[in-house]
């Protein structure tokens, strides 16, 4: 299952320019701005809805996650952005009660489908939380849990992962002494970004970032955005954020959501300067104008 | 003066504040003395006869002199038996509780009323039961098994609610964050959640065996009297707390080597409690910096 | 449309193993209380059956090899040895929690408080040892014989107190803070905080800690046993010695054969009875807030 959802995934090349420093990183350079890749859907969404018991979370989403992107979901509190991420690694799943229609395939693979592996699935699709959630394990043990219990077991092996994660979120030179050290002792920064580390270990196609950088001071939140721009090419990468400014700097798709009739639905979709600068729907254009919401 | 200003609008009320004062200081006075009381008996009238000897010999004449050493070894016998036997059911039923059910369902509901029910068995019926059970209709007669088994039996409601407590208050984000990296629910619980509440889980073992040691009334039936060095767990094996019941009420002159040997049980407890109290603490600390 | 409901609590293949052991670990423990159900049943059995319950209450004495099967002093003693423990336990144990709360200096209440939680966990046999060689017989020189229903309550009364302490103890401490600074906002003097709003809004904990207190009194066995005195009569006084239904099981089982062993299995049927009726009012009360 990993193995044909691994097939659906290229990876893209990347330049590297010479004029920076990218010592610390191994991603490769600061891609700016939104001029993006075509665009080759990757999991397309349709007719998606979700329920809480007999409440509506989500009416009737259709969209298309494209390939290597940055898809950025914007829209107020509540309308249900996180609901549609967990519905792409099934975390849907342990939520009591929770129901799904409609369809969801990467590739050829129904992401719905009840026999699917989700254990594979979630390996494929990583997810990073608002709140930085570091176990409460060292740092190296961190990264190494879901290692352990799938093929890797050779210490040479586990700890070139390790240092290869931490390098390419930047954390390497801040905690490569300290590597026992336990993880809820990192600032608030370092622990999404030992998350992040965390997810890149299993090797995902795809991320999933709930709300990334606000629980973080500014500081912090420019580092980790500063990563999440990395990223573009190598990864698909599908972000919800509250911050406008943020999406319009590193998205290169947006989606907007709204609540109609106490359902998060999706207003409008498209690239993310189209979405920010001629939006089609009146709504759209209130919201990233800052006119509501 | 602003009592004075007070004094004249509610001399009633202030009166009367004045008398709980008093009624509520005599009274936790009185609570101190009385234990104080009790506590420096015990400690004075035992220590004198306390020794490496008094720990390590066999009692003589019926106890009244001699030591406390087969019976010692007889208590930690019954003490393993007990844990041996409650603590991987525990454990299991814990876990599935924590981590399978709903807090509401209907069967962690099921489990959890019985559960209650078993911790509000008096001692004395769990020895009925233990007599009845082990000795009688397993054939294991009077012995360090049917002892310990029936204090398994009654420690069995205090580890499951702490090792539940335990693992309820490991944070839902672990197990949220634990799927989301593709973990199973066996390797969560293994690699992250079982090692969080690791402290949990201890003290809540702590506190089964001060429970177990502190237990007289069901092992009168079960484990027996025999104050001899038990050779096998098929034999009867006397508990600490049977020795000083027998001294006390049994054995005319016995009452020395009983406060003896109650000063030895109330030590071994304190350790115990302690140990727990001190691991409860820790993990409670070890939270507040995660969180 | 088409809704599907996905396997929630998603224990996937790699979870069956487990799963099934944890099940199996479950029915194991749940089994303990039927099997204790059972046994005590089928051992009651044959004294049912043969005496039958009028007797238990109807006969003219407790002398079980002369076939006399009465209960009810034994009853008796039980419920004067409870009632006269909880009498003095409840107000002081509430005092005490009081005490450690609102009244006694921070350092002193730390103290005071690891005092109370030290004589929870006191094995009743040490109570029951004290009680008969220093309580019983001072009461002895006011009054012979000495181990008798006084002793008994006072010995109780202390064995109960730090759970009545500690639970009011536990029901006031989650008093929300608002309650009391409106309190002391309207100028209440520190009594008027607690008799007007502070021990109102804890009596379903308060009275929960009496329930509990009041079922461990009535199952105790040891400490009573040593310093009741054990003669099976109704009291006249509270010096006379009593024997309580715990006591009479524990003295009686090491002989007991036929209708006289199963004649105790009733008692103790009884008892567990009675108590899971306390308990389960006690939980009752405390709406699912969870107890130790």
């Amino acid at each position: 299952m990993s193995q044909s959802l691994n097939d659906d995934l290229n990876r893209f090349d990347h330049t590297v320019d010479p004029e920076m420093d990218n010592s610390a990183y191994t991603l490769g350079p600061l891609q700016a701005g939104p001029p993006c890749c075509h665009p080759r859907p990757l999991i397309r969404v349709e007719h998606l809805s979700v329920r809480y018991g007999e409440k509506p979370a989500l009416e009737e989403i259709t969209l298309d996650i494209h390939r290597g992107c940055i898809t950025a979901l914007i829209g107020p509190s509540g309308c249900g952005k996180t609901t549609f991420l967990s519905v792409l690694n099934r975390l849907t799943d342990m939520i009591p009660g929770c129901r799904v229609a409609g369809r969801v395939r990467m590739g050829s693979t129904d992401l719905l489908h009840p026999a699917l592996d989700v254990q594979a699935l979630r390996r494929e699709v990583g997810m990073i939380f608002q709140k930085p959630v570091p176990f409460p394990l060292s740092i190296r043990r961190n990264i190494e849990l879901s290692l352990l219990e799938h093929r890797i077991t050779k210490r040479s092996e586990l700890d070139g992962i390790v240092e290869q994660v931490l390098t390419d979120v930047g954390l390497w030179n801040e905690v490569k002494d300290r590597l026992n050290a336990p993880a809820p002792a990192l600032s608030g920064g370092q622990q999404q970004r030992l998350c992040i580390a965390r997810a890149l270990a299993l090797e995902p196609g795809i991320l999933l970032m709930d709300e990334p950088c606000s629980a973080l001071d500014p500081i912090a939140s420019g580092v980790v955005e500063d990563l999440i721009q990395r990223l573009r090419g190598r990864y698909t990468v599908i972000i919800v954020t509250h911050n406008l400014a943020q999406a319009r700097r590193i998205a290169n798709y947006a989606g907007f959501f709204w609540v109609k009739e106490r359902a998060g639905t999706l207003i409008e979709f498209g690239q993310c300067r189209q979405i920010f600068e001629s939006p089609n729907q009146d709504l759209t254009a209130a919201y990233v104008s800052g006119k509501r919401g | 003066m602003p009592e004075a200003t007070a004094h004249s609008i509610a001399p009633l009320g202030i009166t009367r504040d004045r008398l709980a004062t008093f009624v509520i200081w005599s009274a936790a006075l009185l609570v101190t003395g009385l234990f104080l009381w009790l506590i420096s008996d015990i400690l004075l009238g035992g220590i004198t006869r306390l020794s490496w000897a008094f720990l390590t010999e066999p009692p003589f004449d019926a106890g009244r002199s001699g030591g406390i050493g087969p019976i010692i070894v007889s208590t930690g016998l019954i003490l393993l038996v007990a844990i041996a036997a409650s603590v991987p059911p525990a454990l299991g039923t814990a876990i599935l509780l924590a981590e399978f059910s709903r807090r509401e369902s209907l069967f962690g509901r099921s489990v959890r009323l019985s559960l209650d029910v078993l911790a509000g068995v008096p001692s004395i019926v769990f020895g009925l039961f233990g007599n009845a059970f082990f000795c009688i209709y397993l054939g294991l007669g009077f012995s360090i098994l049917s002892g310990g088994l029936t204090l398994a039996c009654m420690v069995l409601p205090i580890l499951i609610r702490t090792a539940e407590e335990g693992l309820r208050s490991a944070p839902d984000d672990y197990r949220l964050a634990a799927a989301a990296l593709g973990l199973s629910r066996s390797a969560a619980l293994m690699h992250l959640l079982l090692p969080t509440a690791m402290p949990a889980l201890i003290a809540g073992l702590m506190l089964g065996i001060g429970r177990a040691m502190a237990e007289t009334a069901a092992l009168i039936f079960t484990s027996g009297y025999v104050d001899r060095m038990p050779d096998s767990l098929w034999d009867s094996g006397r508990a600490l707390s049977v020795h000083i019941y027998d001294l006390t009420m049994n054995v005319a002159g016995g009452d020395a080597n009983a406060r003896a040997a109650a000063l030895v049980l109330v030590v071994l407890l304190l350790l115990v409690n302690g140990a727990a109290m001190t691991l409860a603490d820790r993990w409670r600390n070890a939270r507040i910096v995660t969180a | 449309m088409n809704w599907s409901k996905l396997n929630t609590l998603f224990p996937s293949r790699a979870d069956q193993p487990l799963l099934w052991l944890l099940r199996l670990c479950a029915l194991t423990a749940a089994t303990v209380v039927l099997l204790i159900l059972t046994f005590l049943v089928i051992e009651s059995r044959p004294a049912l059956r043969d005496v039958g319950i009028a007797r238990f209450f109807g006969d003219r004495s407790w002398h079980p090899t002369e076939g006399e099967y009465n209960f009810m002093p034994m009853l008796s003693g039980t419920v004067y040895c409870s009632l006269g423990a909880l009498l003095l336990a409840v107000p002081s144990g509430i005092a005490a929690a009081l005490f450690s709360r609102w009244y006694a200096p921070a350092s002193v209440a730390g103290l005071f408080r690891r005092l109370i939680e030290l004589l929870a966990g006191i094995p009743s046999v040490v109570y029951g040892l004290w009680g008969l060689t220093t309580l019983a017989p001072l009461i002895g020189r006011l009054h012979a014989p000495g181990t008798s229903l006084l002793a008994g309550i006072l010995i109780l009364a202390l064995m109960i107190l730090p759970t009545i302490a500690l639970t009011a103890d536990a029901a006031l401490a989650a008093v929300p803070q608002a309650y009391l600074r409106g309190a002391a906002a309207l100028g209440l003097s520190r009594w008027g905080m607690i008799s007007g709003v502070a021990l109102p809004a804890t009596r379903s904990g308060i009275a929960t800690g009496i329930l509990l207190a009041a079922a461990r009194a009535m199952g105790e066995t040891m400490a009573v046993l040593m310093v009741c005195g054990n003669v099976v009569q109704y009291p006249d006084s509270l010096f006379d010695p009593v024997r309580t239904l715990t006591a009479n099981i524990a003295l009686e089982m090491a002989y007991a054969m036929g209708d006289h062993r199963a004649a105790l299995f009733v008692s103790g049927l009884a008892l567990m009875l009675l108590m899971l009726a306390m308990v389960g009012a006690a939980g009752l009360l405390s709406r699912g807030r969870r107890y130790a």
